[in-house]
């Protein structure tokens, strides 16, 4: 599934929990150039909701999809200024 | 509303300097953009917390919801007063206390928790349970939140009032402010918080 994007950097944040996989998934993005796509691996099953509200509610990154397998959960968020 | 039975002579004015259909629609042009400037303002995102209180619980939620809306990209001032003031003071901060009274929720009657110790065992308890459950630690919040830009201030009242020195604080932490500088915050951010 993954390898649909084309993945510039991958963050992981497995163990961490609320609310370092956002904050450390802003990090991440700022050392990115517009166009490019984070992945971000957690196994916090809060994430899916966080990450995706901290796209909406954020300028210049988009969510582009979430994976669920396992207790791993992956997302994906472009750069996008 | 005018009830005025007004002359010829003024109406023939105002229709004089009644604007021109193109001159509305450059208006209204103006004013969307102005809007969407107040409306979306990504820039201009501000949030102010008050956090007063210092146990190992409440110390946790202005740094969460800090370093989070930093991560949002709001413009983040924390304004430390009474015993939110260890949160930021070097030594206290790495030993913030739970209590184990006042909390019907713990697991042992009042009675109990009141016994000499109480407190300590307690916070070992919920110390451990941060760990085991990788939750960030108050200095790793802090830390980050500051590297994130959050403003960090120390109530200089209250500095005084607990005997604290200002070079008691970590580095980054703004002292020599009061109530009307926190007030100035709350008036200009999206959000306030008092923790």
């Amino acid at each position: 599934m993954s390898a649909e994007y084309d993945i510039a950097e991958t963050l992981d944040v497995k163990g961490a929990s609320c609310p370092m996989p956002v904050v450390k998934t802003k990090g991440a993005i700022d050392d990115l150039s517009a166009g490019e796509v984070l992945e971000v691996v957690a196994t916090d099953s809060g994430s899916v909701s966080d990450i995706d509200g901290w796209a909406s509610g954020t300028a210049g990154v988009e969510l582009i999809g979430q994976e669920e397998g396992g207790d791993v959960y992956k997302h994906y968020v472009r750069k996008t200024e | 509303m005018s009830t005025d039975t007004s002359s010829p002579d003024g109406a023939d004015a105002a229709a004089d300097d009644a604007p021109t259909r193109a001159e509305l629609a450059a208006r209204v042009d103006e004013l969307e953009e102005a809007l969407g400037d107040v409306a979306t303002g990504d820039d201009g995102k501000k949030m102010s917390i008050i956090a007063t209180k210092g146990t190992l619980d409440m110390a946790y939620p202005p740094l969460i919801l800090a370093s989070t809306a930093a991560a949002f990209g709001y413009e983040v001032t924390v304004f430390h007063t009474f015993w939110g003031l260890d949160i930021l003071h070097e030594e206290r901060s790495e030993n913030l206390q739970l209590s184990s009274v006042g909390n019907p929720n713990m697991p042992m009657p009042n009675a109990v928790a009141a016994l000499p110790g109480m407190d300590r065992v307690t916070t070992r308890m919920m110390r451990k349970r941060i760990a085991d459950n990788d939750t960030a630690s108050i200095k790793e919040l802090f830390e980050t939140s500051l590297d994130m830009g959050v403003e960090f201030q120390a109530c200089q009242m209250t500095i005084e009032l607990m005997g604290y020195d200002e070079d008691d604080f970590y580095d980054g932490v703004t002292t020599g402010v009061g109530a009307a500088t926190a007030l100035q915050d709350m008036a200009e951010a999206d959000i306030q918080l008092l923790v």
